[in-house]
C-alpha cells in the first residue's frame, strides 16, 4: 500500500478546508515522492465495468466519477464527508467518495446509482431499476433529487451491513445522509418496505 | 369570478396521488444539475474569498497562482473587464431596493468571504490548488456584525421592496390599551441566522457556443431572471444567451437571485471565450444570502378571559450596507388575530454582511414564532386551552388590509381535524404534568400562515399528431413536484393518459415565467398550462367539428367534454373523435397554443387569500440532560385543493423538518469580531438528520378557493410556519421553562 504524508500550510483564507491538505499531499511509493498533479496508473471496476485510469493523486474518487468519466449521478455536497450525498459501493461497503483519494482504491469494484440497478441478482425490475429505486420513487423519497444517489446507495450499503432491523435502527444508520428537501420519514418508509420483501437480504446487492 | 377546475373536463389525475414523473430521472443518475453540463473545452474557475468582513484590498498578488501549469487567468478586481454601469442593471426581479453586489467591483471588501478572485485552470484540482497561492493584503476595519450593536441605528426602508407589504397603520390605541389590560405580557423574542444550505452548492456553467453566444446551465429557481440579468450586466442580446435548468438540487429561496457564481462564470467565459463552470464550496454558501435574525418584541393586552385588548408587534430585522432587504414579519400578527387596538412596526438595521435574502416563508418564519409564543404564553396566564385561546381571537376578516374577508379561511377545521389526530384531548395542561421513565413529555401546537400568492406567467402546449403533448415554461421545478402537478393538469385538460404529456421546464427558449417562490408556482404556472391546453382543446374541438360527418356537428365547445384521447359531447360517449384522427383528417402536424394567466383582480379587490395551518408537537426532554427529541407532529394544512396529495404531503413534510431545524438545530454563530461565520459547514452547522425525525403527520382539510380557476393557495412555505413555536410551546409544556430564543439547545434548557 501507499504511505501518505501530508504537509500544511498557513493560510489567510477564511475557508480552511480539506483542499489545503490535498493539494501538498506528497504520495510516497518505494521511497519515491510523486507530485501531486502527475498521474499514476490505476485499475478501477466501476459499474461492472474494467477500467486502466490515469489518475492524479490529488483526486478523489467523487471527482473521476464526475469529471473524468462523467458519472454525475453520484453528487458532490459538501467535499467533506458531512452530508453523504457522495455515497458510492466500494467493494460493498459505503463510502464517502468525496474522502477517498482515487488512488487509494486501486483495484476496488466501484457501484455508483447508475450502476444500481444491476447489482441486484434478480436483476433489475421491469421498469430498469433496482428495488431500492423503484421503493424511493413509490414513496417519494426525495423532492429536488440531489441527495438521492447517496441515500440509495447509502440504504444499500446498509442493507449489506445487516445491522438496521427497526425503524430506528434505519434512522439511525441513515444519518450521514443529510437530505434537506426533508424526506426522511419517506426514506424511511422506502427501505423498510424493501427490507420486507422477500428474500431481500440475499437480494440486493449483498452480491458485492 | 373564475371557473374551477373541474369544468375544463374530468379530473382523472387532478386530486389523486402520483408519482414523481422525474422520479426515475432521480433515482438512476440521469437527472443533470447545472454544475454538471460541460463542454469540450470546459476551464474550471475557484472562487478566493475575502478573509476581512470590512475594508478594502491594499494589494492582491496572482503571479504565483499564474505560474501554476494549468492555470489559465486569475481574474480580480484590478484586471476585469467592463460591465453595465449603472445599479438598475444589476437589479434581479426579486432585488430589494439598493445597489446590489457586483462581484470583483472595485477593493471594497463589504462582507466576509465576499469572491476577490476567480483562478481559471484546466482542471479543477488545478485551479483549486492555485486558489490557495493568491496573495492578498487587507487594510481591514471592525466589522458591526450583530443586530444588538446596531439596534439603535434601525431605520423605516425609504424604499419598499416590491411584493412586501410595510405594516399597516396602527388602529386604536395599542399602547393605552395595553396599560389598562388585566392581563399584559411583553417579551422579546429571536431566532438564529439560518443557512438555506441546499444540498446542491450554487453552481454556473457557461457553454461558449462561439460568435459571442451562450448556453448557461445555472443553479436558480427561474431562469429568466438569470437570463435578464445577463443580458443587463453584460450587455448582450438576450437571443444570444439561452439559460437551462432543468433540475434544481433544492433552492429554500437561495436560488431565487442570480448569484455571484452566475457573474464570474460569465466574465470569465466572455474573457476567454471558452467554457468555464464555477462551482461554490459548501463553506461559500455562507457567503451570501441568509434568514435574517430579528429583535422582535411582543406585547399582549387581555381580558382575563384570555379576549385580547391590545396587540404590539416590534420588529427589527437586519440587511447588508448595500440593500434594505424587507420582509413581512410583524402583519401576521394582525392578521390571524382580531384586536381592537393594534400597533405592528418594522424597521431594519445595517450590518457588515451579504445582504439577507428570501428563505422558505420569509419573514412568517420569524414573526410567527413570536406571536404563537406569545399567544401560549397568554393561554397559559389566563388559563385557556391554546386552542380555545386562539379560537377566542380568531380573525374572521384581515384586518391588516381594511377588514376584507379571506377567500377561505378553513382553520377552525385545521384546529379540530389536526387535535383530533394528534389526540389533544388527553393533554393535562400544567406544565410538567406529564412523564414517561425519566423523561418529560411536552405537547404544544401553534398556527400557521402564509400569503396565497400568483403571479403573471406563460405556458404553452403542443399537441402533435401522434397524440403527444408538450406543456411547459421557463420556471422550475425546485423539488415541489412542478413537473408532476403540470402533467396532470395538462393530461386532464385534454382527456389525455399522463405517459402521454411531457412537461418541459426551466429553459428560456420556453414562454417566460417568474422564479419559483412565494408558493405561487402551482396558481401561476398551473393556470397558464391549462389555459393553453384548454386553447389547443378549442382549436382541435374547431377541426372535428369541420371534418366530414362530424359526430360533433352543431355542438358548442362548452359542451364537449375530453377523455380518453378523444373529444366527446358532454354526456353522449356515442358521439366522439379521437384527438389523433382529427389530426389526422385536417393534415395538421401539431397544434399549438401559447396562453398567459395573471390574478384575478376581481377576486383581489374583493378578498385576501392566505394558507393556514394547525401545528402540534410532541417532545420528550431528558431532565437530567436536557436532551429533546420531537417524536411527533401533526401539521393540519388548509392550502385550497391539493393537486397531488403524494408530493403536496412531502411539501409540508419538508417543511416541517426545516422548522424542526429552525426550532432545535440550526444557527450560524458569527465571530463578530471577525464578521464572520464559524460554523460554515455541515458539521457545525447542524440541519436536522434522519435520526432527528421520528413521525410526521399530514393532513389536508378542505378548502374550497376562487383565487384561481384551479381553486389552489400553494404549499411550499406553509409547512415551516409556526413549526418552530408549536416546538418552543411543547418544551414548554414539557419543562415549565419558556425559552424565546431560537435554536432551543441543551444549554437553553439546563441553564
Amino acid at each position: 500500500m501507499h504511505a501518505l504524508r501530508a504537509v500544511f500550510a498557513p493560510t489567510c483564507s477564511p475557508f480552511r478546508e480539506k483542499p489545503f491538505l490535498l493539494e501538498r499531499l506528497m504520495l510516497i511509493e518505494s521511497g519515491s515522492p510523486v507530485a501531486a498533479d502527475t498521474r499514476v496508473g490505476i485499475s478501477l471496476t466501476i459499474n461492472g465495468q474494467h477500467r486502466e485510469l490515469q489518475v492524479a493523486p490529488w483526486t478523489t474518487l467523487l471527482d473521476l466519477l464526475r469529471e473524468t468519466l462523467d458519472l454525475t449521478g453520484t453528487k458532490k455536497g459538501c467535499d467533506h464527508g458531512q452530508c453523504g450525498a457522495c455515497t458510492v459501493l466500494v467493494d460493498g461497503v459505503r463510502v464517502n467518495s468525496c474522502l477517498a483519494l482515487a488512488v487509494m482504491k486501486d483495484g476496488a469494484e466501484v457501484t455508483t446509482v447508475e450502476g444500481l440497478a444491476g447489482l441486484s441478482n434478480g436483476g433489475a425490475g421491469s421498469n430498469g431499476l433496482h428495488p431500492m429505486q423503484a421503493a424511493f420513487v413509490e414513496h417519494d423519497a426525495f423532492q429536488c433529487g440531489y441527495c438521492t444517489p447517496g441515500q440509495l446507495c447509502s440504504s444499500v450499503g446498509m442493507m449489506n451491513e445487516g445491522h438496521a432491523h427497526s425503524r430506528d435502527e434505519i434512522r439511525e444508520a441513515m444519518s450521514g445522509n443529510i437530505c434537506r428537501c426533508g424526506a426522511y420519514t419517506n426514506i424511511v418508509d422506502a427501505i423498510e418496505d424493501v427490507m420486507a420483501q422477500d428474500g431481500a437480504a440475499q437480494d440486493l446487492g449483498a452480491a458485492r | 369570478m373564475t371557473q374551477t377546475f373541474s369544468s375544463t373536463g374530468h379530473d382523472s389525475f387532478v386530486g389523486t396521488p402520483r408519482n414523481r414523473v422525474d422520479g426515475p430521472a432521480k433515482v438512476t443518475g440521469l437527472a443533470k444539475y447545472a454544475g454538471e453540463f460541460t463542454a469540450a473545452d470546459l476551464a474550471h474557475g475557484y472562487v478566493v474569498s475575502s478573509a476581512i468582513a470590512r475594508g478594502r484590498i491594499s494589494a492582491i498578488d496572482t503571479a504565483a497562482a499564474e505560474a501554476v501549469p494549468g492555470v489559465i487567468k486569475v481574474l480580480t478586481h484590478e484586471n476585469r473587464s467592463r460591465t453595465a454601469w449603472l445599479d438598475y442593471n444589476y437589479q434581479d426581479a426579486v432585488a430589494p431596493p439598493g445597489s446590489p453586489f457586483r462581484a470583483l467591483y472595485d477593493d471594497k471588501i463589504a462582507f466576509s468571504g465576499q469572491p476577490v478572485a476567480l483562478v481559471v485552470a484546466e482542471d479543477f484540482e488545478t485551479a483549486r490548488h492555485a486558489a490557495t497561492l493568491v496573495k492578498v493584503a487587507y487594510e481591514a476595519e471592525e466589522p458591526k456584525t450583530s443586530a444588538d450593536a446596531v439596534r439603535a441605528f434601525a431605520y423605516d426602508p425609504p424604499k419598499k421592496r416590491a411584493g412586501i407589504k410595510p405594516p399597516p397603520k396602527p388602529w386604536g390605541d395599542a399602547d393605552a390599551a395595553y396599560d389598562a389590560a388585566p392581563i399584559k405580557l411583553q417579551n422579546e423574542y429571536r431566532l438564529a441566522v439560518e443557512h438555506h444550505n441546499p444540498m446542491e452548492p450554487h453552481a454556473s456553467t457557461v457553454v461558449y457556443e462561439g460568435d459571442g453566444k451562450y448556453t448557461v446551465y445555472d443553479k436558480v429557481q427561474g431562469v429568466s431572471n438569470s437570463h435578464n440579468y445577463l443580458a443587463a450586466v453584460f450587455g448582450l442580446k438576450k437571443d444570444d444567451v439561452r439559460v437551462l435548468n432543468p433540475y434544481l438540487g433544492g433552492g429554500f429561496g437561495s436560488g431565487l437571485r442570480p448569484q455571484y457564481q452566475l457573474f464570474l462564470a460569465m466574465l470569465a467565459a466572455r474573457d476567454l471565450e471558452r467554457s468555464v463552470r464555477v462551482v461554490l464550496t459548501r463553506d461559500q454558501m455562507w457567503s451570501f444570502t441568509y434568514r435574517p435574525d430579528a429583535i422582535q418584541t411582543v406585547s399582549l393586552g387581555s381580558g382575563e378571559d384570555g379576549q385580547l385588548q391590545a396587540l404590539r408587534h416590534d420588529a427589527i430585522g437586519v440587511t447588508s450596507h448595500y440593500e434594505d432587504y424587507q420582509e413581512v414579519v410583524v402583519n401576521w400578527s394582525g392578521v390571524l388575530y382580531k384586536c381592537d387596538n393594534v400597533a405592528l412596526t418594522y424597521k431594519i438595521a445595517q450590518l457588515d454582511t451579504a445582504s439577507p435574502g428570501d428563505m422558505r416563508a420569509p419573514g412568517a418564519v420569524t414573526g410567527v414564532f413570536a406571536i404563537e409564543t406569545a399567544m401560549d404564553e397568554l393561554a397559559h396566564e389566563a388559563g385557556l386551552d391554546p386552542i380555545a385561546l386562539r379560537l377566542r381571537n380568531f380573525s374572521e376578516a384581515d384586518a391588516t388590509s381594511e377588514d376584507k374577508p379571506f377567500g377561505s379561511k378553513a382553520l377552525k377545521a385545521c384546529f379540530t381535524q389536526g387535535a383530533e389526530r394528534f389526540g389533544w384531548a388527553k393533554r393535562t395542561p400544567a406544565p410538567r404534568s406529564m412523564r414517561e421513565g425519566h423523561e418529560l413529555v411536552g405537547w404544544g401546537m401553534a398556527t400557521g400562515v402564509w400569503e396565497s400568492m400568483m403571479q403573471q406567467s406563460s405556458a404553452h402546449a403542443i399537441l402533435s399528431a401522434d397524440g403527444k403533448l408538450e406543456v411547459g415554461n421557463s420556471t422550475g421545478d425546485i423539488g415541489t413536484g412542478t413537473y408532476t402537478i403540470l402533467t396532470q393538469i395538462a393530461a386532464d385538460t385534454l382527456g389525455l393518459p399522463m405517459e402521454d404529456v411531457t412537461t418541459k421546464l426551466g429553459d428560456t427558449r420556453l414562454p417566460e415565467a417568474p422564479v419559483a417562490g412565494g408558493s405561487w408556482t402551482a396558481a401561476s404556472s398551473g393556470t397558464a398550462v391549462m389555459k393553453a391546453c384548454r386553447n389547443v382543446g378549442e382549436q382541435v374541438f374547431k377541426l372535428a367539428r369541420a371534418m366530414e360527418g362530424s359526430p360533433l356537428a352543431n355542438v358548442d365547445f362548452d359542451r364537449v367534454s375530453f377523455a380518453n384521447g378523444r373529444i366527446a359531447v358532454a354526456g353522449d360517449d356515442s358521439r366522439s373523435v379521437a384527438l389523433v384522427d382529427v389530426l389526422k383528417a385536417a393534415g395538421v402536424e401539431t397544434v399549438e397554443a401559447t396562453e398567459s394567466a395573471g390574478p384575478d383582480k376581481d377576486f383581489a379587490s374583493q378578498y385576501e387569500a392566505y394558507t393556514h395551518s394547525a401545528v402540534f408537537v410532541e417532545v420528550r426532554v431528558d431532565e437530567e440532560l436536557g436532551q429533546i427529541r420531537l417524536t411527533r407532529v401533526v401539521s393540519a394544512v388548509a392550502a385550497g385543493k391539493i393537486l397531488n396529495p403524494k408530493t403536496a404531503r412531502s411539501q409540508i413534510l419538508g417543511g416541517v423538518v426545516m422548522g424542526i431545524g429552525s426550532a432545535l438545530h440550526e444557527e450560524s454563530m458569527m465571530d463578530h469580531r471577525l464578521g464572520r461565520f464559524m460554523n460554515h459547514n455541515l458539521g457545525e452547522y447542524h440541519v436536522p438528520a434522519n435520526a432527528d425525525i421520528y413521525d410526521i403527520d399530514v393532513i389536508f382539510v378542505d378548502e374550497e378557493d376562487k383565487a384561481n380557476p384551479l381553486g389552489v393557495k400553494g404549499l411550499g412555505e406553509i409547512g415551516i410556519v409556526g413549526t418552530a413555536a408549536a416546538v418552543a410551546n411543547a418544551v414548554f409544556h414539557a419543562t415549565g421553562k419558556r425559552i424565546r430564543h431560537l435554536p432551543i439547545t441543551i444549554d437553553k434548557v439546563l441553564g
